[in-house]
């Protein structure tokens, strides 16, 4: 048993951690796309989809009129009006960490703090060039190593569930989101993927998601873009997949419904998010249409996530 | 006034005292070069963890180290004797005068403190008359601030009976003098402080409220992590090993309190408030307030949650009432007081006024109900105008003026910019009451970092010191 409002704010400190990290990864592809040659005299459409794909289109266009990569970059890294840029991020997950510190462990909160005190030595002037890389690793560690530490020194009782859910439930929102824009974007109807533009474009949403040698590992038959999406979406292997985040998922509530001697509706949602996966098949995805897919699989998970409010953390 | 400065330590040139020989023989042996590494090690430290004071709406940086002086003041087994039982002396005559008055008010009918000094007073509480509190203790965590003028000469300057802090920076700066120096550290032997956080639990679940069932449910009250204390609240809650909570985690059911948990309402049995009594409540106190929690005053009385302190404890700790304190160990305990007052003028009477204003230049002047270094003067460092302009404050509204003399605090060595260096300190000890009253032998030394100031406090740039004392 714990607070509901300690319960909420690990939850969300987990969640803006994944999403910090996500948009680094997200940022550090699209960046490698705009610079090989051929792509760049195209229409620069990565920089809008990453936008598309980061789910601030609107907020973002309202400010900026054009997706130019200085623009995309302030937005999603720096902005402190975009609630979701990385330095909102990790300020905001700071924020709940002090609140909740008692609740933490100290690698968990010195790393928080500790990306809280590094952060104003980041800013646009200093990305400028080659800085961009740098600081995009810098957030991917900050996130690893949360996470890490989370797993390394929790306890494992309803305050790591609580953690736990946050990342997963974030993860599966971010892989679903990639998959669905960049395919989109891409949409070879029932093209092969050729040669060139079309293979780094394909090989950047596995970089997104940390999947390209792991890609490359399960299957050895080159880049097929229903692959890449069976890989993204059903592979229990590939832990940033739908299928494991939802499996992740289910695990921490079936945990906590133990701890608690007490199950609710979000165990329904989550046993009916992962059994569809689980027993699924990829060719009644794409039959169904894989973007109808993905936008249901994002508002499941939605639901999922208030469910889990519900249930848990507003007490 | 010419008094000599009592150097804790001994006057330059002159003897060491005992206690200070061994660290005096360190600080010769240890190069400066070192001391400033070990002073930006304690500061990443505190950065690292987060013991920070946090200062918002002042511009700059928003959560503020209080600057920690990595010299350790030293104080022998017998002088902390004499202070400890000082304190638990004056502890238990200042519970026993706040039960008084919101209890049979004897001291008031006896005409030792003026009746209309306590009822008309912003911190009396009219909501707790005849409210009854387990073991009558009212201030469960007290903390007292002393000085010292010479080796046997220790004065209490002024009692907190409400929500004291700087305990945590009691712990925490053990924590990090032994991990600097242990070498030092194992040179002497310390009387450890580790067991304060034990200690408080004890006292807590020592003062449960009459109708609670079995084991009580403790939980430290936070205003919230922009309380310039947030970092102690959330220190004390985790040593303890319990909730620490804000006014909406908590809501009251048929006078019971409840926190908001994950598996749905818990009962609390004891509230450790670091929230000042005016926002407890906003239905008996300050109606905007959001820190509290509506209905937590009729469950105190029903006597189905207990608070810590309890409310209108402040009663005790204003800077009129402190005048009267010697006199409450006469009246309550029949005893002699161990330890002293600063002679003080209470300008609320004409005489002590008149005396005031003329002599100025050479007194503390402080706003009773001011604290934290705010609305004072110190005669000798003021300018001028600065003296005309306060002068003019205390003819206004006399009442709410007190007087002392500038004592001559003593000083102990710290490390500053210029080396080492004698600084004023003050003394913080923390005294628990509940079913019996503990003091942990140590207790937060403030110490001004600038030469020759007198004011400690951390608003005002003060900074803190380890504390030892020595066992026999």
């Amino acid at each position: 048993m714990m607070l509901a409002r300690t319960a909420d704010s690990l939850y969300w400190i987990a969640r803006y951690m994944e999403r910090a990290e996500n948009l680094a990864r997200t940022l550090r592809v699209t960046d490698r796309l705009s610079l090989m040659p051929s792509i760049a005299d195209a229409d620069g459409s990565e920089w809008h989809s990453t936008v598309v794909v980061s789910g601030s289109e609107n907020d973002f266009y309202e400010k900026h009129e054009e997706a130019t990569p200085e623009n995309v970059i302030s937005y999603l890294a720096f902005d402190p009006e975009n609630p979701s840029s990385i330095r909102s991020c990790i300020e905001t997950a700071r924020r709940n960490a002090r609140a909740v510190r008692t609740a933490l462990t100290t690698e968990q909160w010195e790393c928080l703090n500790s990306a809280w005190l590094e952060l104003p030595g980041w800013n646009e002037a200093r990305v400028r060039g080659s800085g961009l890389h740098r600081f995009l690793d810098w957030v991917k560690d900050c996130s690893l190593l949360f996470t890490g530490g989370t797993v390394a020194t929790m306890l494992r009782r309803d305050s790591y569930y609580f953690t736990r859910l946050g990342t997963f439930i974030e993860r599966n929102d971010n892989t679903a989101r990639i998959l669905d824009v960049k395919y989109h974007v891409l949409l070879p109807e029932h093209a092969e993927v050729g040669g060139g533009i079309d293979y780094y474009q394909w090989a950047s949403i596995l970089r997104a998601v940390s999947g390209y040698r792991s890609y490359n590992a399960v299957y050895r038959e080159g880049l097929k873009p229903w692959l890449i999406a069976e890989f993204l979406i059903m592979r229990e292997e590939m832990p940033r997949s739908l299928i494991s985040c939802s499996a992740e998922i289910k695990d921490c509530l079936d945990k906590l419904g133990e701890e608690y001697g007490q199950r609710h509706e979000c165990h329904r949602i989550a046993g009916q998010l992962y059994s569809r996966l689980r027993f699924g098949k990829v060719e009644d995805v794409f039959r169904q249409g894989l973007h109808e897919f993905l936008s249901d699989h994002i508002d499941q998970n939605n639901r999922l996530g208030m469910e889990i409010s519900r249930s848990y953390l507003l007490g | 006034m010419a008094q000599a400065i009592f150097d804790e330590m001994g006057a330059p040139g002159g003897e060491i005292r005992q206690a200070y020989k061994t660290l005096q023989a360190w600080l010769g042996e240890t190069p400066p070069e070192i001391l400033t590494l070990r002073r930006e090690e304690a500061e990443t430290f505190f950065r690292r963890i987060g013991i920070t004071f946090a200062v918002y709406g002042e511009g700059g940086d928003p959560e503020r180290i209080i600057p920690f002086d990595i010299i350790p003041r030293i104080l022998e087994a017998a002088e902390w004797q004499q202070i400890s039982d000082g304190l638990v002396q004056r502890v238990r005559a200042l519970n026993a005068f706040i039960a008084d008055v919101y209890g049979a008010q004897e001291i008031l009918k006896a005409g030792i403190v003026p009746r209309d000094q306590v009822i008309l007073n912003d911190t009396y509480r009219y909501q707790m008359q005849g409210v009854s509190v387990p073991h009558n203790v009212f201030t469960h965590i007290a903390g007292i601030d002393m000085v010292r003028v010479g080796p046997e000469e220790f004065y209490v300057l002024e009692d907190n009976c409400r929500t004291p802090s700087g305990v945590s920076y009691m712990l925490e700066n053990r924590e990090i003098t032994m991990r600097l120096f242990p070498d030092l550290f194992s040179r002497y032997n310390v009387a450890p402080v580790d067991h304060y956080c034990d200690e408080l639990m004890r006292t807590l679940t020592s003062v449960a409220p009459r109708n609670c069932q079995g084991e009580p449910t403790v939980a430290v009250l936070t205003p919230g992590i922009y309380n310039s204390a947030y970092y102690e609240h959330s220190f004390l809650a985790d040593q303890m090993g319990v909730e620490l909570v804000e006014g909406p985690d908590l809501y009251v059911m048929d006078d019971i309190v409840y926190m908001r948990t994950t598996q749905g309402p818990k009962r609390v049995d004891v509230i450790y408030r670091r929230v000042d009594d005016e926002f407890l409540d906003p239905l008996s106190f300050r109606p905007d307030s959001a820190l509290g929690v509506a209905g937590l005053m009729s469950a105190y009385r029903a006597g189905n949650v207990n608070l810590t302190n309890a409310v209108g404890a402040g009663i005790a700790d204003d800077k009129a009432i402190y005048t009267y304190v010697p006199e409450m160990v006469k009246f309550y305990l029949g005893e002699t007081p161990i330890l002293k007052n600063v002679p003080t003028w209470r300008c609320s009477e004409k005489d002590d006024a008149q005396y005031v204003i003329e002599h100025l230049p050479e007194l503390v002047v402080k706003e009773v109900h001011g604290s934290g270094g705010y609305g004072m003067l110190v005669g000798p460092k003021a300018t001028k105008e600065e003296i005309e302009a306060f002068g003019a404050r205390v003819k206004a509204a006399p009442e709410k003026y007190i007087a002392q003399p500038t004592l001559a605090l003593s000083t102990c060595p710290t490390f500053v910019n210029e080396g080492v260096a004698p600084r004023h300190v003050d003394l913080r000890p923390f005294i628990l009451s509940g079913r019996d009253i503990k003091v942990v032998p140590g207790g937060l030394t403030r110490v001004a970092m600038r030469e020759g100031s007198l004011v400690v406090n951390s608003s005002q740039g003060g900074g803190t010191k380890d504390t030892w004392v020595l066992k026999d």
